[in-house]
């Protein structure tokens, strides 16, 4: 029951689409070539020394991944421009990820210099895994965290240096079967980060990591595994920014959390790739006993994001969030939401979206609220609001909910509508230019949810969302 | 990959002659049996069947319906909401049983669509089946379309004319694995105001299959209030597609309620297609036992300055499920669309299964659109409440369960037709334990 999203009227909107749009000459000393087939993941295998059960596990995710069908049946035929043969699985810097700064080639430190990782900022937060292609260029751990026995490293480092709690839990939470593209991943991962937080310990600051792009076709498989064990607390923030290309380019992640017993997991992210890159990714926390995990979600880039973070509340009292906000500008589709298991008694969720089209923008919400038989005390709140700029921009919301047994409770709201004219003529009145006024009506819009971001997120959102409302109207 | 069985066709009844429809009706009838044959049958895959049990679509077993055994018990027994009618058809088994029009003005046409589509051949040429079934039954439909016999009826109210008692329709089943395909076609000229309650019910309570459209039409400034009192029995499979297609400042509001039938597909599509049109879309249905309830609709806001109103109470006993799946879709250039969807679950037993899907498809930005759905169960504290003063359990759930369909019934502006809703209502709920 899709309509055809026409041309506007209104003139295309004009971003800047420059800030961000940087590449340097790699060279890259791994490189799997284009295409997939098992020889190319026996050449990941090779170079990435994988021991035995990972070769199995990536051949299995790759009879899945051939298996499986596009999801077209109810997601955007865009995917069907994706052309697998086309598109490079991997590509290293070199197997071992830098230890230090001064290990990082001098072209990467331009590239990071650009991207924002400022030496100020490095020093308060606890750890940079700043991703340069597909392996972990750089990685730094706070002296401070490892002290507190908290591990930080690149999913590769982990699967062979702490097998022992890596192997339990990997590809436990989104089996490879997941779908097409988590099947994909587990065929080609690479990158990504592992993290493990001891009992009782409280990460105090959140840790973080860049992620970037930087050759043309070339696809992103990272592999998130966070643990939290019992009693713990950890952040972790992804953010990315990405070159422009010309041909399409695959981003194609899992994330993967555990929370054990009443263990806190807050995931983060800023999603900005440039507007040629299907960032198709598959995102889901285990909330056990009295844990929480809560997802706070922006997308503002890329061509077709399709992303629905999950939680499966599968211990008592354990609760599951996701915080959303998603900017469609021309050509752009940002399919999001959020998927809700309630595996375990009086177990909560809430679900807050947002989401602003503009131009020909198209922004989906998708989500499942699922209360299996004879659970009791079980409850869910979803919001989601849209807010349309052009005349011809699109909103779609597409909930399901499925409610058992007499003592649940579900509730689903949602509402669509444009910016108020009425204030846009005040502000106007005051001396703001329409683009201005315009502005500030979308960031009061998600003003209440950028401000469940830290900080340093918040300033850049901010900042994102000025840029993304230039021009837009006219 | 799940699909539903594959159907043997519904046999041809024992004397094709017996069609009441002119050639050209009959020729469209044989073409919509291939097409029926064509189509594939449902499968998992097709969004506008999620969560469907399709199993439940088996129709191997259904044959055409023998002539009724019991006509005299029929007509007797076809009293509608009580009060005068001015007009009243009772067909059992796809058959005219009996007719009486005792306060129609003149110029309003209700008679069966086989003689209409002799008598008005262009209107029914126009408005029959003319909206496509885009909900997911087109294969239904069209069986329809190749089945129906004499259980079609068109009501026609000319240009500013208004009826002011209600057109009672009458549809019976009688025996085992009988197949009836009842059809209203509503066809309002300008101005014109009229309210018309169909009423499904079995004969016994066997095994029944009953596949029935619904089209209006509605002029310019007409107004339109229908009832739908669905009371198969509770081992029918039941298909129930309605489309409405409103014009300038008019207004359709239409209630459909579920009291009977074993398995239900209910699709209900408002087409807004010129300024100022209105659609109320209501729906009230009490579950029990193992009743499946599949609705699924649209409000397709084609025109600017449309408005559409939707609001779907269940309430689910015992081991009764609910599908809703609901489409607000103002298209392009719908400007000013103000579109509301509501959908609310009483859950009332542990086993019960409410599946919702609120649904938006925004292509215009000046619009107002809002959905909202819940579920959730009788409040232990409310119960309390009541006991408290003397309001025994079961008594107080009766009560919270009639407070939830009572205010849906508030929608309906017709003062005689809302008391007379209320008290069947009222009468259907006293079996709630």
């Amino acid at each position: 029951m899709s309509a055809p999203v026409e041309e506007t009227e209104k003139p295309n909107i004009d971003i800047d689409r420059s800030v961000g749009d940087f590449r340097y000459d790699v060279d890259y000393a791994y490189d799997a070539g284009v295409g997939l087939t098992e020889a190319t993941i026996d050449y990941i295998c090779d170079v990435k020394q994988d021991p035995e059960w990972v070769r199995e596990f990536r051949k299995d995710g790759y009879r899945k991944f051939l298996e499986k069908p596009m999801p077209t049946h109810w997601a955007s035929h865009d995917l069907d421009n994706i052309v697998f043969e086309n598109i490079r699985y991997y590509l290293s810097q070199g197997v071992t990820p830098s230890r230090t700064w001064d290990d990082v080639p001098e072209e990467m430190k331009q590239t990071f210099e650009r991207l924002g990782i400022p030496e100020q900022e490095r020093k308060f937060l606890a750890g940079v895994e700043a991703q340069f292609d597909s392996e972990a260029a750089y990685s730094n751990i706070k002296a401070a965290v490892g002290e507190q026995g908290v591990i930080f490293v690149g999913s590769t480092e982990g699967l062979h240096k702490h097998p022992e709690i890596f192997r339990k839990w990997f590809g436990k939470v989104i089996p490879s079967s997941d779908n097409k593209f988590s099947a994909l991943n587990s065929a080609v991962f690479s990158g990504g980060s592992f993290i493990y937080v001891p009992p009782g310990v409280k990460v105090k600051h959140p840790l973080q990591a860049y992620f970037r792009i930087n050759a043309q076709n070339f696809g992103q498989f990272e592999r998130t595994l966070i643990i939290a064990d019992e009693g713990s607390e950890v952040m972790y923030m992804e953010g990315c920014t990405a070159p422009k290309f010309e041909t399409a380019t695959l981003h194609s992640a899992v994330v993967e959390l555990v929370a054990l017993k009443g263990a806190k997991i807050q995931y983060v992210t800023v999603q900005n790739w440039s507007p040629n890159v299907f960032n198709l990714v598959t995102k889901r926390g285990l909330a056990h006993e009295d844990a929480e995990i809560k997802w706070i979600d922006c997308n503002i880039g890329s061509r077709l994001t399709m992303k629905y973070p999950g939680v499966i509340m599968k211990g008592r009292r354990a609760r599951g969030e996701v915080i959303s906000i998603a900017l469609a500008s021309d050509g752009q589709h940002q399919d999001t939401g959020a998927k809700m298991i309630h595996a375990a008694d009086d177990t909560t969720s809430n679900v807050v979206s947002k989401s602003i089209s503009i131009g020909t923008g198209i922004a989906t919400y998708r989500g499942l609220v699922d209360i299996p038989p004879h659970r009791k005390g079980c409850k869910n709140n979803t919001e989601c609001d849209a807010l349309l700029i052009n005349s011809h921009s699109r909103t779609d919301t597409y909930p399901a909910i499925v409610t058992r047994g007499n003592q649940n409770a579900c509730q689903h709201e949602a509402s669509v509508s444009k910016v108020n004219a009425e204030q846009i003529f005040y502000m106007q009145q005051r001396g703001l230019s329409e683009g201005e006024a315009m502005s500030l009506a979308v960031n009061g819009f998600v003003n209440d949810l950028v401000r469940e971001f830290p900080m340093e997120y918040s300033v850049e959102l901010k900042r994102l969302i000025d840029l993304e409302m230039e021009g837009s109207v006219g | 990959m799940t699909s539903a069985p594959e159907h043997s066709v519904i046999p041809e009844p024992a004397a094709p002659a017996a069609n009441p429809f002119p050639a050209w009706f009959q020729a469209e009838q044989a073409a919509a049996l291939a097409d029926y044959e064509a189509t594939p049958a449902p499968t998992r895959r097709d969004e506008s069947w999620r969560f469907a049990s399709l199993k439940a679509l088996d129709l191997s077993a259904f044959v055409p319906a023998p002539p009724v055994a019991s006509e005299g018990r029929l007509i007797t027994a076809s009293t509608g909401l009580g009060g005068d009618a001015a007009a009243r058809l009772v067909f059992g088994n796809d058959t005219l049983l009996h007719r009486d029009a005792p306060a129609l003005p003149p110029g309003v046409l209700v008679k069966p669509l086989a003689e209409a589509a002799r008598e008005n051949e262009a209107l029914v040429r126009e408005f029959f089946m003319a909206q496509p079934v885009e909900l997911g039954s087109h294969k239904y439909a069209q069986l329809h379309r190749a089945r129906l016999g004499g259980a079609g009826v068109l009501v026609h109210v000319p240009k500013n004319v208004e009826v002011a008692l209600p057109i009672e329709l009458f549809h019976w089943v009688e025996g085992e694995n009988s197949s009836v395909f009842p059809h209203t076609l509503i066809v309002l000229g300008e101005n014109a105001k009229v309210t018309v309650v169909d009423h499904f019910r079995s004969a016994d309570g066997a095994r029944a299959f009953a596949c029935g459209i619904n089209d209006f039409h509605l002029a310019r400034g007409a107004q339109l209030t229908y009832v739908a009192v669905q009371d198969w029995s509770r081992d029918t499979l039941a298909f129930h597609l309605n489309s409405t297609v409103v014009g300038r400042d008019a207004q359709a509001t239409a209630l459909l309620m579920n009291f009977g039938g074993g398995h239900v597909r209910g699709e209900s599509l408002s087409r807004l297609v010129e300024p100022g049109a209105r659609s109320v879309m209501l729906s009230l249905n009490p579950l029990d036992g193992t009743r499946h309830l599949d609705q699924r609709t649209l409000q397709d806001h084609v025109a600017t300055d449309t408005f559409s109103d939707l609001l779907y109470r269940n309430s689910l006993d015992d081991r009764s499920q609910v599908i809703f799946a609901g489409l607000i879709r103002p298209g392009v250039g719908a400007a000013r669309t103000d579109g509301y969807q509501k959908m609310e679950n009483l859950m009332l037993s542990e086993d019960a299964v409410a599946h919702a899907m609120p649904g938006l498809e925004i292509l215009t930005d000046d619009v107002r659109c809002t959905h909202g759905a819940t579920s959730g169960g009788v409040s232990a504290d409310e119960l309390f409440y009541m006991q408290a003063r003397g309001i025994p359990e079961n008594q107080g759930r009766r009560l919270i369960v009639a407070g939830f369909f009572r205010s849906l019934l508030d929608r309906i502006e017709n003062d005689s037709l809302r008391e007379k809703l209320g008290a069947l209502v009222a009468s259907r709920l006293e079996v709630i334990r």
